[in-house]
């Protein structure tokens, strides 16, 4: 019995130390974005009692941010529409329809899975060049739709597979076409697939700063991830206002995951867990 | 009559909805790629392209002057690999299990274990990096208000600290995700084995190594494979933190990294060399691909069934 006791104790004592651990970080870069620069150098580590929202104003006002949040908006809606519609269309074909070349499309989408756009960065370089999508949202936004789509892909013809056939036949006496039937019928039945295909692509789209920073030069154009890193050379000595970009950058996934969180942990594993 | 009309509109239908998808995977995934094998087959002059090469790009990399840096960076990336695997995956099943026995409070100790996860590695590792600051770092002057002041030392500033330090960020990153992994992996397991094995007696500890532990195969074979992908592709943690030369002194230089400064070339070393880089990139792949394929084959066949 006592030993049952100590067990449980323990079993609790490590998810409370890994809470802790993983919230303290969180906790001190909130916290140093409320602190005056020059407490830093007396104690890197002090309660901001007299919270110094200057350092956010500042950060503001600089207006390189709000542009840069605007550009991160622009890029990950982008490629979440394009994504979002591709995926339906495609994953509708492969999970409903049985026509010769079903299974070869099937290699071809999962063979893109298999290549990582990072060990392809030079050929889309010049390529992105060569289409004058070079230094363009646009050009970013196909390629990172390029990218999420194998999975994307996979995920609905998953979804769409697991619904009855019935509802097709029966669609098509009433005399609805193909449009409509994935429209108006069948679009409707798959929306929690494509949630999950949403937060997918969408979490680590915004957050990546590695293809804007081969791809994007203008600085008019650059997202939040990319743009921070210029943020950091520019403001490496003011500790409270480079955390207060920090914060600015970090905030809206964070709000966002603590009101679906859910969804946000079934969304991200969706390539782990067998479906 | 009607049914042939289906058929046809069906068919057109097929390739208005598939088109769009395939076409955009094709021109920015497929293309690039099989380009980036071409390249590894020429000789290059900056960004011109020379005569044919063979075998050349790839048997440079055995050679001087990028030899010592091949095998450097995959050194790392073996180790990192081996030590997240040890250290993460035991980690997230210690957890996951911990969340797994939880009976109240659980959706709160979840929420904050995949917190990490949703951070950008630009915000993680410019965190950690003040962190563990040398002089103005929190974790020294802990370390020296606690009495452990020679443990006080510039982490990711000295060869001997700084990739281990590095895997521990990384760790801070990602242990939910094997946590939430194998919680999904023990939720499935049925109950009945558990009653089943509670009722002969059996203590907590022998279910978990004889019962559950065999019956989470399936999510260790998945989280194996991730991490070997993740570990031979790891860039953006090393890159945001050491830049693209490995800083200090190459000490946590990765194979993707050296891909980077061979496609782009890099302040701080020899200009880049295009034919070469495609070499490493197809090599990556190689490794990746093979590695994933013979492990998910090898791990598969242990796997038991419920």
């Amino acid at each position: 019995m006592i030993s049952k006791v100590l067990t449980g104790t323990f079993f609790k004592a490590v998810l409370i130390v890994n809470a802790v651990m993983i919230l303290l970080p969180v906790f001190f870069l909130f916290n140093s974005a409320l602190r005056d620069t020059g407490s830093f150098g007396a104690n890197p580590i002090e309660l901001a009692r007299k919270p110094a929202w200057s350092n956010f104003t500042q950060v503001w006002a600089g207006g390189e941010f709000p542009i840069f949040l605007k550009n991160s908006f622009i890029v990950t809606l982008g490629s979440l529409v394009v994504i979002l519609i591709c995926a339906l269309g495609a994953g509708f074909i492969l999970g409903r329809y049985q026509f010769k070349g079903n299974n070869l499309i099937y290699g071809f989408v999962l063979t893109g899975m298999l290549v990582p756009a990072k060990l392809a960065i030079l050929p889309l370089f010049i390529q992105l060049k060569w289409m004058h999508l070079l230094d363009s949202h646009i050009g970013l936004i196909l390629v990172y739709a390029s990218g999420a789509l194998p999975a994307a892909i996979f995920i609905m013809a998953g979804f769409f597979r697991s619904l009855p056939a019935d509802i097709d036949n029966a669609a098509r006496i009433d005399g609805a076409s193909e449009f409509q039937l994935l429209r108006l019928v069948l679009a409707p039945l798959v929306r929690p697939g494509l949630a999950i295909v949403a937060i997918y692509s969408a979490i680590p789209i915004w957050n990546d700063f590695f293809l804007p920073l081969v791809f994007l030069q203008s600085p008019e154009k650059k997202t939040i991830m990319q743009g921070l890193t210029v943020f950091f050379g520019e403001y490496s000595s003011q500790w409270g206002v480079l955390f207060a970009g920090l914060t600015i950058a970090a905030l809206p996934l964070i709000i966002l995951y603590l009101l679906l969180s859910e969804q946000f942990i079934k969304g991200l594993t969706a390539g782990a867990v067998k479906g | 009559m009607q049914s042939r009309t289906l058929k046809q509109q069906q068919r057109r239908f097929i390739w208005i909805f598939l088109t769009p998808g395939l076409l955009t995977i094709l021109v920015f995934t497929t293309i690039p790629a099989v380009t980036t094998l071409s390249y590894s087959f020429f000789k290059w002059e900056g960004f011109v392209r020379g005569s044919f090469a063979g075998f050349e790009n790839f048997q440079n990399l055995f050679r001087y002057p990028w030899r010592d840096q091949f095998f450097a960076a995959l050194t790392h990336n073996f180790l990192v690999f081996i030590s997240i695997m040890i250290i993460q995956t035991s980690l997230g099943i210690l957890i996951a299990y911990a969340l797994f026995r939880l009976k109240r409070g659980q959706r709160f100790f979840r929420t904050v274990t995949f917190l990490p996860v949703i951070f950008s590695l630009v915000i993680v590792g410019y965190m950690w990096q003040v962190m563990l600051n040398s002089y103005f770092g929190p974790i020294n002057k802990i370390l020296t208000d606690i009495g452990l002041e020679s443990w006080a030392q510039p982490w990711l500033g000295q060869t001997s600290t700084a990739l281990p330090t590095l895997v521990f960020i990384n760790l801070w990153r990602w242990v939910g995700f094997p946590a939430i992994i194998f919680l999904a992996g023990l939720n499935a397991i049925s109950q009945d084995f558990i009653e089943a094995a509670q009722i002969d007696g059996a203590k907590e500890g022998q279910i978990f190594r004889k019962i559950l532990f065999p019956l989470l195969a399936p999510s260790m074979t998945i989280i194996t494979i991730l991490t070997f992908i993740g570990a031979f592709e790891w860039f953006d943690l090393p890159y945001v933190i050491g830049g693209t030369v490995g800083s200090p002194s190459g000490s946590t230089d990765t194979l993707a990294l050296m891909f980077y400064r061979l496609s782009f070339g890099s302040a701080d070393s020899v200009s880049n060399d295009i034919g070469v880089g495609s070499a490493l990139g197809v090599i990556i792949f190689i490794i990746v691909g093979l590695g994933a394929g013979v492990g998910s084959n090898l791990m598969r066949k242990r796997e038991v069934e419920q």
